[in-house]
């Protein structure tokens, strides 16, 4: 029985606060015991760099002069925000963000959707999907890298042959800004899609199919079931889903850096991070890029949370 | 809901698209994979002729001595890395399900906040650091960041997973007359076990799939594949890698498509109740 009640007396510990038991007291005591080393080593694996990249933000400090390390305070932030190549890659990294997400709500949302009604390949449908999540991103990046490349390409000679040959079939896809960010952001979005529409999927599931059924012998469109019915009974699972998907795109690296390495202002956040600390080796900067990188991640978090009152832990019961 | 079999039938029409999307890119990489090095830039999608040359290249040939030690590092890496989130989260998760203690939220909270850190935040400084300590380059200096991946998502998936076991069961047993131990191994042990196993293999995908860390952290002794990938050049100087790479994310892809094609039903479960029931 002590499951169905446990829910129950965790949300009233207040009352019983002043009577504590020996009993409740062993219980906290084992919690923390059984816990607690997962939580150290957790906040441990994070805290600690993070801290000390707060440290380190404040130096003027290059690998490879260590003795030239110099205090320069907020120095590396304001070399930051005064440099273009700064704002080049918040804007690739917000628009990379934005699209991405945008599109793959739509999409996810149109499979989770086909997932929770089709029939036929029911099993198969599911497995093909759940593919993109689980191979490796490099893997995919470089798969769609080697479709549209020049010389080793597919897409030139299948959009050519669309188009009667009015596509140049030695179109260089990552020769500008445009075509490669398009690319990145395909990759992106072949690769994520499967996770948010199992998110979704999973929000239609504990929607009450009665409900929709009344909506429908009362003679509701498609469309009207689809905004009055489904979208808000979903809400939750569309706001976590977006969140994740959201704070996942803005850290962006991998496709990025398979396919271009930021060449043609095609840089975001993450890899103009990893340029300044692992090929320039300048730990300062590369460590106030971190900082501020990691305090627009927070922020974001935090808008989500506050502003659209995503109740991530409360949906757990 | 009773689908007619004209909807059964237009729903099948729709799904093979989505399946097309999903397939096209990975039979691209299989297809460059077979194709002989003479028609790889032939542009066409399906090979004409195919040739097992590229993955003797990497397995036994000249490519081989930077992939095979890479995929020794990445599944070393990895199954440490899993190992010890699940062992650690295996606790944690069973104190959250089971006991009343302060804080039980406040860990969940944490363990959220901690994977939605931003990878790259964290390489900058544990790059310094691994450098001064004798970490950069090694297996440890991957598994411990790894954890940070690997062990919220854990706790995470499964303290959703145990919060659904029937623990009353246990007691159950016992009154009819099973030991403890008894009681647990036959009982929770079969109940629990799936959980755990489900939660194993979405943290190994993790792992799995790292490659900030693996090229930040590592130059030659403990590259994984993603970072031995990206790394790869031809079989001399002169030729493209791309078969070479190709072969090398066929056999990296294979393993992962197994188990998904096993499991996708717990694979799903997994996900879905860690995210969003949470």
């Amino acid at each position: 029985m002590s499951t169905a009640t446990a829910p129950a007396e965790t949300k009233t510990p207040s009352k019983d606060k002043a009577l504590l038991s020996n009993r409740a007291k062993a219980e906290r005591r084992l919690g923390w015991k059984l816990a607690g080393p997962a939580f150290i080593v957790m906040v441990a694996v994070t805290a600690w760099p993070i801290l000390q990249a707060i440290w380190l933000s404040f130096f003027r400090y290059r690998l490879t002069d260590p003795d030239a390390r110099e205090f320069v305070f907020l120095g590396n932030y304001s070399v930051i925000f005064t440099d273009p190549v700064f704002y080049q890659a918040l804007r690739n990294t917000l628009l990379i963000t934005v699209v991405t997400v945008a599109v793959e709500l739509v999409l996810g949302f149109a499979i989770a959707m086909l997932m929770h009604r089709v029939v036929l390949p029911r099993r198969t449908l599911r497995t093909i999907v759940l593919i993109p999540y689980s191979i490796i991103t490099v893997v995919s990046a470089f798969a769609w890298l080697y479709s549209f490349r020049t010389d080793t390409g597919y897409v030139n000679h299948w959009l050519n042959t669309i188009t009667f040959g009015a596509w140049d079939s030695a179109f260089d896809w990552f020769g500008s800004w445009a075509p490669a960010m398009s690319v990145i952001m395909v990759s992106e979005i072949w690769k994520t899609t499967p996770f948010m529409s199992l998110l979704l999927l999973a929000g239609l599931a504990q929607i009450d199919g009665a409900m929709e059924e009344a909506a429908k012998v009362d003679g509701a469109t498609f469309w009207q079931r689809l905004f009055k019915v489904i979208l808000p009974n979903m809400k939750a699972a569309i706001m976590v889903a977006v969140l994740f998907r959201t704070l996942d795109a803005f850290r962006i690296f991998d496709n990025v850096f398979i396919m271009t390495r930021g060449a043609n202002d095609t840089e975001t956040l993450s890899t103009l991070a990893y340029k300044q600390t692992i090929d320039r080796v300048e730990i300062g900067m590369g460590s106030a890029l971190s900082v501020v990188l990691f305090l627009m991640v927070f922020a974001i978090a935090l808008i989500f949370i506050k502003g659209f009152n995503v109740d991530l832990a409360g949906s757990r019961k | 809901m009773d689908a007619t079999p004209k909807q059964k039938w237009s729903l099948f029409a729709v799904s093979i698209p989505v399946m097309l999307w999903t397939l096209i890119p990975l039979f691209w990489i299989f297809s460059l994979a077979v194709k002989p090095s003479s028609i790889q830039a032939d542009g066409k999608y399906v090979p004409r002729e195919i040739t097992w040359d590229n993955f003797r290249l990497i397995l036994t040939g000249g490519a081989s001595d930077l992939f095979l030690p890479a995929l020794r590092n990445s599944i070393i890496v990895c199954l440490l890395a899993t190992l010890i989130s699940v062992v650690l989260a295996m606790f944690c998760a069973y104190a959250i399900a089971r006991l009343d203690f302060p804080g039980k939220k406040m860990i969940l909270l944490v363990a959220l906040g901690v994977s939605f850190f931003p990878v790259i935040s964290l390489v900058t400084p544990l790059f310094d650091l691994w450098r001064n300590i004798g970490l950069f380059d090694t297996i440890p200096g991957l598994v411990i960041p790894y954890l940070s991946l690997t062990l919220p998502l854990s706790i995470w998936v499964l303290s959703a997973f145990f919060q659904q076991i029937p623990w009353e069961m246990e007691q159950a047993a016992q009154v009819d007359g099973a030991t403890s131990w008894q009681a647990f191994r036959k009982v929770i042990v079969p109940l629990a076990a799936p959980g755990v196993f489900t939660t194993a293999i979405i943290t190994f995908f993790t792992a799995w799939n790292d490659f900030v860390f693996a090229i930040s952290l590592t130059s030659d002794n403990a590259r994984t594949v993603p970072a031995a990938l990206a790394f790869f050049t031809g079989a001399s100087q002169f030729e493209q890698p791309t078969g070479a790479i190709s072969a090398a994310a066929v056999i990296v892809t294979i393993p992962v498509v197994i188990l998904v094609l096993i499991f996708q039903k717990r694979i799903v479960a997994g996900l879905t109740s860690g995210a969003v029931k949470g």
